[in-house]
């Protein structure tokens, strides 16, 4: 048990630094490395708890692929310059802090209103929570709950991300004109006939092609 | 807390007792690969070092560990030192759950196939560290191309390992294996397993998909300006993670420690042997590929990651759970 809290600690530990480090580092690089590790301590935490399977997704689609995106995104924008910039009046879009302040406020809100229902009735955890058996690993009871009581609002979300995802395509779609592509089919059918030009050449004249 | 102690003790031993012969076997196979690059092309390869040339890699360590490790000036230090201690680390951690015999396995964890999708899909971060920490155009470009590739490739491998879950109705490895003992997956879900094969080339960076270090381009891609030690550490990592996917294949599709047929002279051979021998013809056939196919070019590789391989493995998912559907199939009610 001792091993169990010291691991515990460990890791909210590492959480807890690398989430303030993720606001507080000048670079802005340096701040999704420490979401990175912020996201695999908060999924080992998940592990700790017997939660593997939201462990391991936790780590393949946000470690694996929404923070690769950030990482993308800050490396190629050169956003490292600007972090500096938004909490310095100096730059003429105004600040950031009013609209930081007003999040964060909510934020902290909803983290009372948890807390609280927590604190003024202890049993509510437990009365909320699915009963978990040792047996059925929570792969299969997750499976269990999310394709009989919760199919529709499971369905209704898959649709609303793959229209967040086909406007998202949409809006920075744009067709470019002169684009060279290259077809497999046109290549393959090609014949000799349409391929080679036979030419009868004159003398001291010289023969003009491509016209 | 003495008892904490003895498992940690005892699990290091089974650690060591499982990284060091990864390890030797990782050199091992880098002296295969050159010696059957070398045979196709009818070249003798390594074979001066040792008998038939077994001990080179060693010699190319210890080359290695001598030469000067440079580090840019302009580059990021922290991140540049610790790009390759994360490809190296995330190579080897992934063996702790491969399955060599029934209950032969470091840690028999429930979502073992997730453990290793996940492990694998970290992978990527130790090229883009070290491509953007360089501080210098060819590695940036290199770990770019590099990250969008594996990123595209993983989606693919997704989909196959969800293919061979509905089979099997477990996400334990040893499970995997053990639901193969009638029929190989291979059988049943070949068009999968070469799709497997091919997306592993392009996940491990491997020709005719190495297109991050596609020399004629971006000159080493992400590891140009690493040197010594800590690019021996990104050559080790590639190659862990290469026999990785190859025993994820053998695991997958290949029935893992399984004899391919249940009589006299085969069952006699231990499983982890049959395991080894799987993973060994796995690398095999990658380097015969290495050796023939020309590379590709890179929107000709994201065409086929994305138009061709998600769409017809996807196809195969509805095709694989609709007749398990039908013929009542169905495992693990």
């Amino acid at each position: 048990m001792i091993a169990h809290s010291v691991f515990f600690y460990i890791f909210s530990l590492i959480a807890i630094v690398s989430a303030v480090m993720v606001t507080v580092s000048k670079n802005t690089v340096h701040s999704v490395f420490f979401l990175i590790l912020d996201f695999i301590s908060i999924s080992c935490l998940f592990i700790m708890i017997g939660a593997e399977f939201l462990g391991m997704i936790m780590l393949i689609v946000y470690v694996g692929a929404v923070a690769v995106l950030f990482l993308f995104v800050v490396m190629m924008l050169n956003v490292a310059e600007q972090k500096g910039q938004w909490f310095s009046s100096r730059w003429d879009g105004g600040t950031h802090i009013p609209v930081g302040l007003l999040v964060s406020l909510i934020i902290f809100f909803e983290l009372i209103i948890v807390i609280g229902g927590w604190k003024y009735k202890p049993d509510l955890l437990n009365s909320l929570s699915i009963n978990i058996s040792k047996e059925v690993t929570n792969t299969r009871s997750i499976g269990n709950v999310l394709y009989t009581d919760y199919i529709l609002l499971f369905q209704i979300s898959g649709m609303i991300l793959l229209v967040a995802m086909i406007g998202a395509i949409v809006l920075t779609y744009r067709e470019r004109a002169g684009v060279k592509r290259q077809s497999y089919v046109k290549q393959i059918s090609r014949e000799r006939d349409e391929g080679v030009d036979l030419v009868e050449a004159e003398r001291n004249k010289g023969v003009k092609i491509d016209a | 807390m003495d008892s904490y102690f003895s498992i940690l003790f005892t699990e290091v031993y089974k650690i060591l007792f499982l990284l060091v012969p990864v390890l030797v076997s990782v050199a091992m196979i880098v002296w295969l690969d050159r010696r059957v690059w070398a045979f196709v092309q009818k070249r003798r390869g390594p074979n001066v070092v040792g008998p038939f040339g077994l001990f080179q890699s060693l010699a190319d360590a210890l080359k290695y560990i001598f030469k000067e490790i440079i580090i840019p000036a302009s580059s990021n230090k922290l991140v540049f030192v610790l790009a390759p201690v994360v490809t190296m680390t995330l190579a080897l951690i992934s063996w702790a759950v491969i399955p060599f015999d029934e209950g032969f396995v470091l840690a028999d964890i429930n979502v073992g196939i997730l453990y290793l999708f996940a492990v694998s899909s970290l992978g990527v971060y130790g090229i883009i560290m070290g491509g953007w920490a360089s501080n210098s155009k060819y590695p940036f470009l290199g770990a770019i191309r590099s990250a969008a590739q594996m990123v595209s490739y993983e989606v693919s491998i997704g989909v196959i390992i969800i293919n061979v879950l509905l089979c099997v109705g477990s996400l334990n490895l040893s499970d995997i294996v053990m639901a193969q003992q009638n029929l190989w997956f291979v059988i049943p879900l070949f068009p999968m397993f070469v799709i497997f094969f091919i997306s592993a080339l392009a996940e491990t960076n491997r020709p005719p998909f190495d297109l991050p270090e596609a020399e004629a381009e971006l000159v080493a891609g992400y590891q140009t300006e690493y040197s010594g030690m800590m690019y021996a550490m990104f050559w080790l990592g590639e190659y862990a993670n290469i026999l990785l996917m190859c025993a994820m294949g053998a695991v997958l599709f290949l029935g893992g420690w399984l004899s391919p047929i249940d009589i006299f002279p085969f069952n006699v051979i231990p499983g982890p042997f049959w395991l080894i021998f799987k993973i060994l013809f796995l690398f095999i056939l990658f380097a015969l590929v290495k050796a023939t196919v020309p590379r590709y070019r890179y929107d000709q590789l994201m065409k086929l990651g994305w138009k061709i391989f998600l769409p017809f493995s996807l196809f195969y998912v509805v095709l694989t759970s609709s007749f398990l559907l039908y013929f009542d199939l169905l495992p693990g009610k």
